[in-house]
């Protein structure tokens, strides 16, 4: 029990009639870097505060490291919180932020500031204690911001979008460093984003929630590889969706019949019946109308992309929607072509 | 701040007013030497001598809040009603028995015949204090306003304070319109708000004036409506009409602010009175015969407008500058002319603007004092008649206060129209889109006589200040004698040096508890506004909303109300303030908090909320949050409020006439007595001071304050996206 960082037990959060967090249950483990991803408003923020003790539940208990905080203040909680905006004070130097909280909590000057600027080491800012936030670059902003939540010692370190802020390729290497961070020094961190890439790429746990309500909790390959309905499919990336039946079905190879084919793919096992299916642009392999079994299709639209082509072919089961690597044999528009599945995700609405 | 540390500290407060501060006197430094006994006896005195036995329950009841603060083991629901009942025990008994013994027969079972007790004192106010601190203590132990007891405290005291400075004042006034000879009367409220004196249409078809509420409304009406159409010839030409005096457009914005409501009047007077400047040269020059046109609806109309069209400018000039361009250059692309691109977009959008300053103009006539105190003559409007029914010959409180509802409920109507006006419609021009465009020029008909309107009055602005000017250092300007004098200066300001200095000028007086009060009042709203406004901003709390309007109500009751008000509910216990300093330094705060409160809302705005919660999650309460985050970039706020608290308790005057006394007098009404004893030109030579001072002092706030830039580049405050 106690190696949950954070559980939520039941948590309901309603501001007026519209219910942000809506029953929320969940066990987040120590140590672990947590996302939570879903679409604007699902209630991700609101989860953050409510770890944080920014808003109080309505509903619900919540706890971290095995102690109820449920009506604990926010500054009481020993959590850190990296905010969207880094809400750096401005009129303070960059050490003067880094070391606030430890001045407010009671440290000497001296020592505060001692500390301070070893977290600033670590995190690569030194030199830069005495300017003013509006004196740094973004990335460094976000890295004073990191500084400041850290040199706390949080039990969980809480990150808001901390990313948005940033221009593309930054944000690449800050969310590199904020992983390799949490993974020297162990952090517990519950990282909130709407973007599927950068979740993908530095959880180790992937919460998606929808409407207050969590849809699906797991490893990045388990969502990415077995999303639990068309809903989390579609927002872990891109996916066909096809109704179809499902034939025999193991847990190795499996039957289907799509669009009056009948075809073979790996899936996991699944009854059979009518099943909706998706599959990966990625999944799908074209080959050329000669070569037996496959689903048959015309290809509508050709786009080469540089690393990949993209097709959209027109079949029997619906439109689909094709990536295939730049290597692999190019079609031209209008050409006949067998759909081939490398892999079928039967869905369980 | 812990619940239990407040309790504690609410506890020390009681004992201190129980025991050591006098429970009874305020400000009698001579009768202080008397404690611990007579005058100065605190309360644990007073009970050891067998006197005010009916106290006991509240110091059993502070006994027993002090058990569980004593042993930390906090019990919130016990030491809130502790709290609670102190409040109501000190209150009740103080209306219960005032001066005249027993002033609640039916209590008379149960306390028998007490003596006559006067009004509370140090001691009391100290076991309100901290009554105010249990409740908040308890709550916050309770978990309510998060669990912080500071912020309970400030909401439960700035309520109390509001309630006790605000509301009361205004259910007093209410009442007294009501009762006559001591007893409810209802008849009586109905006669006096449908009197003749008010309601008369004499006017119309006799020689006669009218009734007081018509004149009123009149002058507010023709005042609300030149002063608006002045405002907007100067706010057309300054933002379109492509002239280069932007300087002395900004001076005009800026005298009136520092200028004592009546000073204009004084050179009105010495312009246009029987013996002034301009009328003694129209009869030399045209043999037009001296009169007396100036004291009437005319003169005081006169000084109203000069006093609110700069105003009037300032609103309208930023109206006509947020105007997008492009909206006006999207009509002249569809081939509009000039002046259809005026009459068709620049002028419906500049609409909401214009009713906006009508209504400000309108409410600001209807509780001016000053001017028709002034140039009335026998021109009298509603805050005049109530002065008079209050300081005339006859003393009439309810008279008095059955006008005051009148004029409050005009005010009150004029914010309630506005408040629909602007609720139903309003045009967002600013878009926050980059709008790059050329305004468009004033088409030329117009343009000639927004000029034919402004020049000359700019003209007659500047002679009007300029006489104030030269004024005080001539022999009589009244009378036109303009020989170089140090007279009248000398007669206010002289300064003697004999064994030290003696100020042996007849205005120091006044001008020494202005300044004092002033400076006592401008922090205490400035602080008091800027914590409302964080709270009112940041902090959810239940009642929140009653609060706003409680901090936000004083700003729509005119100054002749508040006086009133303040003279019938503090002139008697529990709480008599009436002839003390401390009467002026509280109608001050009080009446200039909503300016502050709402410029901190305003600044608060420009904060992102994500400032605090850093501060919060990184283990600052919210007292290290105020102190260390919200406060220092609040500065620019705090600033403002501070001058502006401080120069609006330097001209006031239609409050604070009614309680000023001989001990503590205030320049204005100074300045006024002078008038009313034709001094013109000691009251001239005086109002120069007064602006001077409040200029130095203005800027002086401003270097000592407000050098707080944030850093050496202006840090953009990120707002969350
Ligand atoms: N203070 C509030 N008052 C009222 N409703 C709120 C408040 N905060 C959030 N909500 C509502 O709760 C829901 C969840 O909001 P939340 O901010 O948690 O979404 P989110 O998942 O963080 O979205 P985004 O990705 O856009 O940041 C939304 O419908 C929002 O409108
Ligand atoms: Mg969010």
């Amino acid at each position: 029990m106690t190696d949950a960082a954070i559980r939520f037990e039941r948590v309901t959060k309603a501001f007026g009639v519209v219910r942000a967090v809506d029953d929320l249950t969940f066990d987040l483990p120590r140590g672990a870097l947590v996302t939570l991803l879903g679409p604007s408003g699902c209630g991700k923020t609101t989860t953050l505060r409510l770890v944080a003790g920014l808003e109080l539940p309505t509903e619900g208990r919540i706890e971290i490291e095995g102690g109820d905080v449920t009506r604990l203040a926010a500054a009481e909680r020993r959590i850190a919180m990296v905010f969207q905006s880094y809400a750096l004070f401005p009129h303070m130097t960059v050490l003067e932020n880094v070391s606030y909280g430890l001045v407010v909590g009671g440290a000497r000057r001296q020592s505060a500031e001692g500390e301070a600027q070893a977290m600033l080491k670590t995190l690569g800012l030194e030199g830069l204690g005495a300017r003013l936030p509006a004196e740094l670059s973004g990335g460094q902003q976000q890295r004073v911001a990191v500084a400041r939540a850290l040199v706390l010692r949080p039990k969980v370190l809480l990150f808001d979008e901390p990313l948005s802020n940033l221009d593309a390729r930054l944000r690449r290497r800050v969310r590199e460093d904020i992983r390799d961070l949490q993974k020297r020094l162990g952090l517990s961190v519950v990282y909130v984003t709407h973007d599927q890439q950068e979740a993908l790429a530095v959880s180790d746990l992937l919460v998606v929630m929808r409407d207050g309500r969590i849809a699906q909790k797991g490893t990045p390959t388990e969502l990415y590889d077995d999303p639990a309905d068309a809903f989390v499919a579609d927002f872990m990336g891109e996916a066909n969706v096809l109704e179809g039946e499902v034939l025999a079905s193991d847990g190795g190879m499996g039957r289907i019949a799509v669009g009056g084919a009948v075809l073979e793919a790996p899936m996991r096992a699944h009854p059979a019946g009518r099943a909706s299916l998706a599959v990966r642009p990625e999944a799908i392999r074209l080959v050329s109308a000669e070569q037996g079994a496959g689903l048959p299709g015309r290809v509508q639209r050709a786009a080469f992309l540089g690393q990949t082509r993209e097709y959209e072919v027109a079949t029997e089961a619906g439109m689909l929607f094709v990536v295939t690597p730049a290597a692999a044999p190019a079609w031209e528009e209008g050409a006949e072509v067998l759909c081939r599945m490398e892999r079928v995700i039967p869905l369980r609405t | 701040m812990g619940a239990l540390t407040l309790g504690r500290l609410a506890l020390l407060a009681g004992l201190a007013g129980v025991l050591l501060a006098p429970w009874h006197g305020m400000e009698d430094a001579a009768a202080l030497a008397a404690w611990p006994r007579a005058e100065a006896a605190p309360l644990a005195a007073l009970l050891a001598d067998g006197e005010r036995w009916w106290m006991w329950p509240a110091v059993g009841l502070l006994a027993l809040a002090a058990l569980p603060l004593v042993r930390g083991r906090m019990a919130g629901g016990l030491v809130a009603a502790c709290g609670a009942a102190i409040l109501a025990i000190v209150f009740l008994q103080g209306q219960a028995i005032g001066l005249r013994g027993l002033a609640w027969p039916a209590l008379a079972p149960l306390l028998g015949t007490p003596a006559p007790q006067p009004a509370l004192g140090w001691g009391g106010a100290l076991v309100l204090a901290a009554a105010a601190g249990l409740i908040a203590s308890g709550l916050a132990q309770r978990g309510r306003f998060g669990g912080d007891a500071f912020i309970a405290f400030l909401v439960v005291g700035s309520a109390g304070l509001l309630l006790l400075f605000v509301f009361v004042p205004l259910l007093t006034i209410l009442s007294a319109a009501a009762i006559e000879d001591g007893r409810l009367a209802p008849g009586a409220l109905a006669a006096r708000l449908a009197a003749h004196e008010a309601w008369s249409l004499a006017c119309v078809t006799t020689h006669q004036g009218c009734g007081v509420v018509w004149n009123t409304l009149l002058l507010a009406c023709l005042a609300a409506a030149a002063s608006t159409l002045i405002g907007l010839a100067f706010a057309l030409l300054s933002a379109r009409g492509g002239v280069r005096a932007q300087p002395a457009f900004r001076a005009m914005t800026i005298l009136p602010l520092i200028t004592p409501p009546f000073v204009v009047s004084l050179a009105l007077i010495v312009l246009f009175g029987r013996t002034g400047l301009v009328t003694t040269a129209m009869w030399d020059w045209f043999g037009i015969p001296r009169s007396r046109w100036i004291y009437g609806l005319p003169g005081v109309l006169l000084a109203q407008v000069l006093a609110q069209a700069p105003i009037a400018f300032v609103l309208l000039e930023g109206a006509v500058r947020a105007i997008g361009p492009s909206l006006e250059e999207a009509a002249a692309t569809m081939g509009a002319r000039h002046f259809v691109v005026f009459r068709t977009v620049t002028w419906p959008l500049l609409r909401p603007a214009l009713a906006a300053c009508l209504l400000l103009g309108f409410v600001e006539s209807l509780s001016d004092f000053g001017n028709p105190l002034v140039l009335g003559g026998d021109f009298d409007v509603l805050s005049t008649r109530i002065f008079f029914a209050i300081a005339g010959a006859r003393h009439e409180p309810g008279r008095a206060a059955a006008l005051a509802l009148l004029l409050l409920a005009l005010t009150f109507g004029a914010f309630a129209l506005q408040a629909l006006w602007l609720g139903r419609r309003r045009y967002t021009t600013v878009t926050g889109k980059g709008d790059s465009g050329v305004p468009a020029p004033l088409p030329r008909g117009l343009r000639i006589s927004c000029g034919a309107v402004a020049w000359p009055w700019m003209g007659f602005t500047a002679t009007v200040y300029g006489i104030i000017l030269v004024g005080g250092f001539v022999h009589d300007i009244g009378r036109g004698d303009m020989a170089f004098t140090w007279r009248h200066i000398l007669t206010g300001f002289e300064v003697e040096w004999r064994d030290g200095i003696a100020f042996r000028g007849s205005a120091w007086d006044s001008l020494f508890t202005t300044l004092e009060v002033a400076a006592i009042s401008a922090p205490l709203t400035a602080g008091l506004g800027i914590l409302l406004a964080w709270l009112l901003a940041r902090q959810s709390f239940p009642g929140r909303g009653a609060l706003e309007f409680m901090a936000m109500l004083s700003f729509a009751i005119p100054g002749t109300v508040v006086g009133v008000s303040y003279i019938m509910a503090f002139n008697e216990p529990p709480v008599e303030l009436t002839g003390t300093a401390l009467i002026l330094v509280v109608c001050f705060v009080f009446r200039n908090l909503p300016v502050g409160v709402r410029g901190g809302i305003a600044a608060l705005a420009q904060i992102d909320k994500s400032l605090d919660e850093a501060s919060a999650t990184m283990g600052g309460g919210a007292v290290q949050t105020l102190r260390r985050v919200v406060l220092p970039l609040l500065r620019p706020a705090i600033v403002a409020a501070l001058a502006f608290s401080f120069v609006h308790a330097m001209t006031a005057v239609s409050a604070v006439i009614f309680l000023v006394s001989a001990r503590h007098n205030l320049a204005t009404v100074y300045i006024v007595g002078r008038v009313e004893a034709g001094e013109m030109a000691l009251a001239i030579a005086y109002c120069t001071v007064l602006i001077l001072v409040m200029l130095a002092v203005v800027l002086g706030i401003e270097r000592i304050v407000g050098r707080a830039q944030l850093g050496r580049r202006p840090a953009p405050l990120r707002a969350g996206a």
